[in-house]
């Protein structure tokens, strides 16, 4: 899951990296109390889960109460990326002489973790030419690697101690919460020679959530999103008006793709997986049936382990409950197919040879 | 170099040529007894089972069941095992097998913390080991030998290699060069995890030469830059052998774990505009639906011809 930088800031914290006084809020009652604490002058920061927020104005100097009574509410109105604010942060201005950027993430490639270091922070990291890269196995960063790295970067004194602790405090951080990435951008040098972590990225390993109970009330599910989880499901919503149906994430993927190719648009991503049973393709409908934008269904089954009679089973029982009131376009492969087909003739599943006439149909179906 | 094909294949005149053992690691789960069943109606030599707490029983009547990895790789001497116990103890187990001397490790389970895979690769590397996955199908040369999640009936022997990341993709596309005439001479399941047992150029290494090798088809998704890598290898490495790629994911937006734990976009990286660039770059056509991978398949064939 990838963690708001006010989030991945209370970790930061816990775990002695040094950052500047800031509050988040939800509202702005909340707000201008801590505005109060913080005293002026401060920086309001939308808590977004994308990059971009400062060109897309999420990110904005405030100097009295008035500009915090004007400047709060427009904030937490935006929508960068087409993601709503999750909360505000408040954090003091610094005097800054310099950024730098760390970040130690998963490098897929190499299959090991990596530190990325630059003297040149503050700006997109793959717009950054002098990087400073060094692999480093399970992510453990020891003394003398650190000193390696904060020499490179031609820190000296009170700024290269204050790297080489920071680093190794991300390095714990990493490891023990089993991040994907760790990133500090900008990494700011203060007036005084000491560093500061001005802003902070935090993505950990969802596979590893078992392991980490503390880092659930980090979690943002929609109850719709739980509920496919539950049932072993990947769902991920869009915003087009045709639900895509089938088995295996590649084939989904496949499947939203051809649909796009043909002017469709694809209003979730569903991939009931490998061990599809009848009750949970129906408790898949179901979901499907509570998001109100979709006008049709498409489904793409390549039935290998799981039986596509199954699948029918399951549309069959939706139909007998009124769960179900668009149209259903469906390819149906691979196992018990042909049963399939015959148990879902005269239903209001259509069905076709191949998934390019299914889509054809689904597009037309819902221009209508 | 691995030699994969001695691994699951063997040498004529080796005692086990064509009929290599393998251990199924929680054969008595509904998954593993299921997925048992069918490796052995396919033809694979299934040899032990290992589900602790469960020694002395037979499974099916037929195959022992051993408490521990140990015990069943020295009764039985095989160097091939297939996994599938839950996420949660897929590191214990795979710890053991590699322990026990197991050279070749199919690890079929989904949502393995990432952590625990690059534990078990940096294990298998010391230890000489392969390790296929997870979150992959699993592998298998067509009617000789599985050791997979496959559904039988997309493959048939021949001369083709795919390698897929994605297991559904690797059945249907399977499947279209099967109807058009094109059978494998093996199938390679990535799998669909950020980090890879196998990666793709692993994968390349073990098949580019095989010497009857006709062609080789590449089914990739978005998410980190492993096919671009394998491009980039396929053109330093002059390998000529037709060779067609699918990219899946085109449409799918930036920062969203598409199902799969690996098929995601950050930024650009991972994306399937620079997959598809690269493998232009490699003159490797890419088909913009898996029913058209035999065609340019075809295609580029004649041209070689």
């Amino acid at each position: 899951m990838r963690l708001l930088e006010f989030q991945a800031k209370e970790l930061f914290r816990e775990y002695g990296i040094n950052l500047l006084p800031s509050k988040s809020s939800a509202t702005i009652e909340e707000g201008r109390k801590h505005a109060k604490e913080l005293g002026y002058p401060f920086v309001i920061k939308i808590q977004v889960p994308v990059g971009g927020r400062g060109k897309a104005g999420g990110i904005q100097k405030c100097q009295n109460d008035d500009e915090f009574e004007l400047k709060y509410p427009q904030i937490m109105g935006l929508t960068i990326k087409g993601e709503k604010a999750r909360a505000i942060l408040l954090e003091k201005m610094a005097d800054i002489k310099k950024e730098l950027y760390l970040s130690l993430f998963l490098n897929r490639s190499k299959r090991c973790y990596t530190i990325i270091a630059s003297p040149e922070g503050g700006v997109e990291i793959e717009s950054v030419k002098n990087q400073i890269i060094k692999e480093v196995g399970l992510g453990d960063v020891s003394e003398k690697i650190a000193r390696e790295v904060a020499k490179e970067m031609k820190l000296e004194g009170k700024s290269a101690d204050d790297f080489v602790d920071i680093l190794r405090k991300l390095s714990k951080l990493t490891i023990e919460k089993e991040a994907e990435l760790a990133e500090i951008n900008p990494l700011a040098i203060m007036q005084d020679g000491s560093l500061m972590a001005l802003d902070g990225k935090f993505v950990t390993d969802d596979n590893s959530n078992f392991r980490h109970p503390e880092l659930q009330k980090y979690q943002e599910k929609t109850e719709i999103e739980e509920r496919a989880e539950k049932s072993g499901f990947s769902l991920v919503e869009l915003d087009g008006d045709i639900a895509v149906v089938g088995n295996g994430a590649g084939l989904v993927m496949s499947t939203l793709d051809m649909l796009s190719d043909n002017g469709g648009k694809p209003a979730c991503f569903l991939d009931v997986g490998g061990g599809a049973t009848t009750e949970s393709v129906y408790e898949a409908l179901t979901l499907l049936s509570k998001i109100d934008r979709i006008k049709a269904i498409l489904v793409n089954l390549y039935g290998g382990i799981v039986k596509t009679s199954v699948v029918a089973e399951a549309f069959l029982k939706a139909y007998e409950n009124n769960l179900i009131d668009v149209p259903v376009f469906s390819r149906l492969k691979g196992t018990e197919s042909e049963k399939a087909k015959e148990m879902l003739q005269g239903s209001r599943t259509k069905i076709f040879d191949s998934v390019e006439e299914a889509i054809n149909a689904a597009v037309m179906g819902v221009k209508k | 170099m691995i030699d994969i094909f001695g691994i699951l294949k063997g040498k004529p005149g080796e005692s086990d040529y064509n009929k290599k053992g393998v251990i199924v690691q929680g054969i008595t789960g509904a998954y593993g007894s299921l997925h048992a069943r069918n490796m052995i109606s396919y033809g694979t030599n299934i040899v032990a089972g290992v589900t602790p707490g469960k020694g002395g029983q037979k499974f099916d009547d037929k195959v022992p069941i051993y408490n521990t990895m140990q015990e069943a790789v020295d009764a039985t001497g095989a160097k091939i095992s297939i996994i599938y116990v839950p996420a949660k103890f897929f590191l214990g187990a795979a710890k053991e097998a590699l322990e026990a001397g197991i050279k070749l490790l199919v690890a079929i389970p989904e949502h393995i913390p990432v952590r625990d895979t690059m534990e078990i690769l940096n294990l298998a590397n010391k230890k000489g080991a392969v390790i296929i996955g997870p979150n992959t199908p699993g592998i298998m040369i067509p009617e000789l030998i599985k050791v997979g999640i496959m559904p039988p009936t997309p493959f048939k022997a021949g001369k083709i290699a795919v390698l897929s990341k994605s297991g559904t993709l690797l059945y249907e596309i399977s499947d279209a060069l099967t109807n058009a005439g094109f059978g494998q001479s093996i199938t390679i399941g990535i799998g669909g995890d950020p980090i890879n047992g196998t990666r793709m150029i692993d994968a390349f290494d073990m098949v580019k030469d095989i010497p009857d090798l006709e062609g080789m088809v590449v089914v990739g998704e978005i998410g980190g830059d492993s096919e671009e890598i394998l491009a980039q290898r396929i053109i330093d490495s002059g390998f000529d052998k037709p060779t067609v790629a699918y990219i899946a994911g085109r449409a799918a937006p930036k920062e969203k774990r598409m199902g799969h734990a690996g098929a995601i976009v950050m930024g650009t990286y991972g994306s399937a505009e620079s997959k598809i660039s690269m493998f232009n770059k490699a003159n490797i056509p890419v088909a913009k639906r898996p029913a058209e991978v035999p065609v340019l398949l075809a295609g580029k064939m004649e041209k070689s011809d």
